[in-house]
């Protein structure tokens, strides 16, 4: 007789929430008449993950002391909590702009991209809670192989296609070597739980092990792909530009928020006695990103790939919080995360609105007016540009000060001149973007041919990216309330 | 409501106002008349706090104080001193008369014109009233985003050239100021600027003032300033020379040489050459331009040096003259550029060689451009006289080849200001001056003449800014004791 685990089964509501929902979705493929497959799968979507919202702040509400659950491959506590409302939050917010964005609209294949979604942000609730490597790698694999789909689901569009098999390629590369380093880690510890490593490593003196220092390497790669950090960032502008403007969205958000409290959680909880090594490691990470990022980032024309420089900018910025390995920064890293998630998904929402209008991918030349004829989606960019800047219209604001007080505690002042230095550096293309939209009129340009008639309206379009406006404005102003709880979540981890 | 709360509302009045504008679907009527209201309420809020305010008393007034985050004790917390209460009234007045001139010019596209003027009337008096080092940050940067955008959407062909140097010049000094006061906040523990002891590092001095001498600016951190005097839209440069050039030198009173008193001693000189140096190099410039814009706009960097050389003097006399300056000038320049506004209206342009002759039959033209002319150029008995005055007397006191340097400097005034009132109003009829060019219609006269009368009383009783700045009116001892 197989004795079986006790298994906590609200620990993993949420996932199982979204789980659920998405094989619901994935009923409504086949049974839902196809001209209500659109609407059905995408409010399922939509309910399932207001459905992980709910479990999961329930979850953080009762998971006041944290610990492991079912056979100690998961952790149930609110670090996992918090990070599960954000990745649900996105979810919804994505849920929203694919109703109106994915495919074509008499696509019959559009339940399963809402199923797949569903099924992605479970994976990464999944992820944000591992408690050992096993975990960790499956849950990994399973939100990357549906994000390797959602790239493709535009499979008529070349650059789609590409993206998706850009992105299978590299992220296997990023997966396999993670996988690598657990093997190492396990060979040289004999275990793969989290805090047993770090008692093993403690116990048998072997925190400069050969094989131990080797597979952390590896694993600390294997995250920097998923998290899009230089210089693991190769795929990033090829496939966030490929990929449907919606997919790209949830990736620059979602798998950033997965990517990097993850990654927080294992050097914290597995391999404190490496704090020497992975802390600089890390800052080396976070200044090449920074620089990669905000270079690179100079001389795009076309919009999502000027986003995603930034995004791997921002990465960079986010990595200060985590390399210097203190709760401060922890809670730097986990409110940072807020606004930019939604100054990010609310960025690339907007790109999504304009392709759609234009029928091609938006460059800063065919930018230009769109401030004016849009006015609302016009401000929120010019909110969102502003607020990425670090400039006090939002809490990225806030964030940076966060992390270079961080730097600064951990007595890293030149890490807090590089970060000042690479903003200043990044406002030069914010704020081009903020230039297209508003200061060149159309008729100075050649402007790209309007698709016809005037803009399709898109009320669930302006409703997310109201969301992430009112996340990202409202994040400057209740501080206290946010830091609160990253302080509860990080309270949670081995400080 | 009570009092105190009056410094968060002049704040926050005007932003809100401009959320409401950019969220109603409003006339342009309706929108311009709403801008001028708020901005005239504004002054009215800002009288009843000077007629309340305590000028014998030490501390800060008005004063408000909020959680906002507690783990690095950054708080809420805004009030006013003496000299703040000027800065403060000089904003609202200033900003009144540009969002009423935006009015009457009719600007396009309203709705976002008046929201963002609005927006940076109450970024700018966040500025002067922040008691708190990363709200003053907060505020400090937030003033950037309405320029920009004003820059850009409502300048000058060569505007985007402009605004690109005008951000990243100004960034370039926030920024610095940014990692600066994260380093001064936690290594003394807070961010209160009224908590805050004193430091003596000479590095976080630098970062700072690096922030304040972009701003105001000085020599030769001026790189941004003709440009973007040039490309904006009057009002805008009118504001940006008249107000917000005035942060940097708050700035430096306020945060520089109150907490770092060791570095401000021990950069006094390099810091007053740098003052000399904007001074003259300001005039000379402002006598070589060829367009009325350009002598104001040098002369700003003029005067800037001449605000940054009392305020660094150390003496008395110097902070007295400085302060009273900072608000002369700019009522000054706010009306010189609202001035060159209207020629530029009458005339399509603002370079002497197209201009002159407009006096002839244009009586309010010539009386108000004479008036603010002979009054910058500080004639005895005007208010820049008294600042003047104030502010040599000061360096005279710290050496006297300082006030030498000045007084050469104000001789120079005189000669591009004459220069530049000839230029327009006399001398031969320009090419571009027209017959058919009116004089200064009724809503032009009532946006210049209350800037002008109030520069008149100024200048009749300067002491009422120079005596009232600092607490017990000596400021030396304010200073040392850091306002408290």
């Amino acid at each position: 007789m197989i004795s079986t685990p006790h298994v906590d089964w609200f620990a993993l509501s949420t996932i199982l929430v979204l789980l659920g929902s998405s094989g619901l979705a994935l009923l409504g493929a086949v049974l839902v008449p196809r001209r209500a497959r659109r609407a059905f799968a995408a409010a399922v979507a939509a309910a399932g993950s207001v459905g992980g919202i709910v479990t999961s702040v329930w979850l953080y509400v009762d998971s006041a002391s944290g610990h492991r659950v079912v056979a100690d491959g998961f952790y149930r506590d609110r670090w996992t909590a918090l990070a599960q409302v954000i990745l649900c939050g996105t979810a919804l917010a994505t849920a929203l702009i694919a109703f109106e964005h994915v495919g074509r609209r008499d696509d019959e294949h559009v339940a399963e991209f809402f199923a797949l979604l569903l099924a992605a942000a479970a994976g990464m609730a999944f992820f944000v809670g591992a408690a050992n490597l096993m975990t960790l790698f499956l849950s990994l694999e399973w939100f990357s192989i549906a994000l390797y789909v959602m790239c493709a689901i535009d499979y008529e569009r070349e650059g789609s296609l590409e993206a998706g098999l850009k992105y299978l390629v590299v992220g296997s590369f990023g997966s396999a070597s993670l996988l690598f380093g657990s093997a190492l880690v396990y060979g040289a510890t004999r275990h793969i739980g989290f805090a047993e490593i770090a008692q093993s490593v403690g116990r048998g003196g072997l925190s400069d092990d050969l094989l131990l220092v080797l597979g952390l390497a590896m694993i600390v790669a294997g995250l920097g792909f998923k998290m899009s950090a230089a210089p693991f960032h190769m795929w990033t502008p090829d496939v966030y530009e490929g990929a449907p403007t919606p997919v790209t969205a949830f990736m620059a958000s979602a798998t950033k928020v997965a990517g990097l409290l993850l990654a927080l959680r294992v050097l914290q909880s597995a391999f404190p006695q490496e704090a020497h090594l992975w802390s600089w490691a890390f800052a080396g990470i976070a200044v090449a990103s920074l620089a990669v990022g905000n270079l690179a980032a100079l001389v795009q024309r076309d919009v999502k790939r000027l986003l995603a420089y930034s995004s791997i900018s921002h990465a960079g910025f986010m990595l200060i919080g985590l390399s210097v390995g203190t709760a401060l920064g922890a809670r730097a890293l986990m409110y940072y995360l807020v606004p930019y998630a939604a100054m990010g998904f609310g960025s690339f929402a907007i790109v999504a609105a304009r392709e759609r209008e234009l029928g091609q991918a938006v460059t800063l030349d065919n930018l230009a007016g769109f401030g004016w004829e849009r006015p609302f989606l016009g401000v929120a960019m010019w909110f969102f540009m502003f607020g990425f800047a670090g400039l006090p219209l939002g809490g990225g604001f806030v964030g940076k000060f966060y992390v270079f007080a961080a730097a600064y505690r951990h007595g890293w002042t030149w890490l807090v001149i590089v970060g000042v230095v690479a903003t200043l550096v990044s406002l030069y293309y914010y704020l081009g973007v903020v230039r297209a939209m508003y200061m060149r009129p159309a008729e100075e340009l050649r402007v790209a041919a309007v698709a016809g008639g005037a803009p399709a309206r898109e009320p669930l379009l302006h409703a997310s990216v109201g969301m992430a406006l009112a996340v990202s404005v409202g994040s400057l102003f209740a501080v206290q309330p946010l830091i609160d709880l990253a302080k509860h979540a990080t309270s949670s981890l081995p400080f | 409501m009570t009092v105190s709360s009056f410094t968060s509302l002049l704040v926050w009045l005007p932003i809100g106002a401009a959320l409401v504008i950019w969220v109603l679907p409003l006339s342009r009527y309706a929108t311009g008349s709403l801008a001028v209201l708020v901005s005239l309420l504004e002054v009215g809020i800002w009288i009843e706090q000077a007629a309340r305010f305590d000028f014998g008393r030490g501390g800060l007034q008005f004063s408000q104080r909020g959680a906002w985050f507690q783990d690095l004790h950054v708080s809420y917390h805004v009030g006013e001193y003496g000299f703040s209460l000027w800065l403060v009234g000089l904003t609202v007045v200033a900003m009144a008369a540009c969002v009423g001139y935006g009015f009457w010019v009719g600007r396009q596209r309203p709705r976002a014109y008046f929201g963002l003027m609005l927006f940076l009337t109450g970024a700018t008096v966040g500025v002067f009233v922040a008691q708190d080092l990363l709200l003053f940050y907060a505020f400090f940067e937030a003033m950037l985003i309405p320029l920009y955008i004003l820059v850009g959407v409502w300048g000058g062909p060569g505007r985007m050239a402009a605004t690109v140097k005008l951000l990243l010049y100004t960034m370039a000094g926030s920024l610095l100021m940014l990692a600066a006061l994260i380093v001064y906040g936690l290594k003394v523990g807070t961010f209160d600027l009224v908590d805050a002891p004193p430091s003596a590092s000479r590095w976080i001095f630098l970062g700072f003032m690096f922030a304040f001498v972009i701003k105001a600016p000085l020599f030769p951190f001026h790189g941004w300033l003709p440009e973007t005097y040039r490309e904006a839209p009057p009002e805008v440069t009118a504001v940006l020379s008249g107000v917000i050039a005035k942060a940097g030198t708050y700035g430096m009173l306020r945060i520089a040489i109150a907490k770092f008193p060791e570095p401000t001693s021990y950069y006094r000189t390099l810091i007053l050459a740098l003052a000399a140096a904007a001074l003259v190099y300001g005039s000379v410039l402002a006598f070589r331009s060829t367009d009325l814009r350009g002598v104001v706009a040098y002369s700003s960097l003029a005067q800037s040096g001449l605000i940054a050389l009392g305020l660094f003097s150390g003496t008395s006399l110097g902070l007295d003259g400085a302060v009273l300056q900072m608000v002369a000038h700019g009522l000054i320049s706010t009306s010189l550029f609202l001035l060159a506004g209207m020629v530029e209206r009458r005339a399509t342009t603002d370079q002497f060689a197209l201009l002159g002759g407009m006096a002839r039959g244009r009586p309010a033209v010539a009386t108000l451009l004479m008036t603010v002319g002979i009054v910058s150029l500080a004639v005895p008995g005007s208010a820049a006289f008294a600042g003047e005055f104030l502010i040599l007397a000061g360096a005279f006191q710290r050496a006297w080849w300082w006030a030498a340097i000045g007084a050469g400097a104000i001789v120079l005034a005189a000669m591009y200001m004459l220069r530049a009132i000839s230029g327009v109003l006399h001398e031969a009829r320009g090419s571009l001056v027209r017959d058919e060019a009116l004089d200064l219609r009724t809503g032009e006269l009532a946006l210049v003449v209350p800037l002008v009368g109030v520069l008149l009383a100024l200048s009749a009783w300067p002491a009422g800014i120079s005596h009232h700045s600092f607490a017990r009116d000596a400021p030396t001892q304010a200073v040392r004791g850091q306002f408290k």
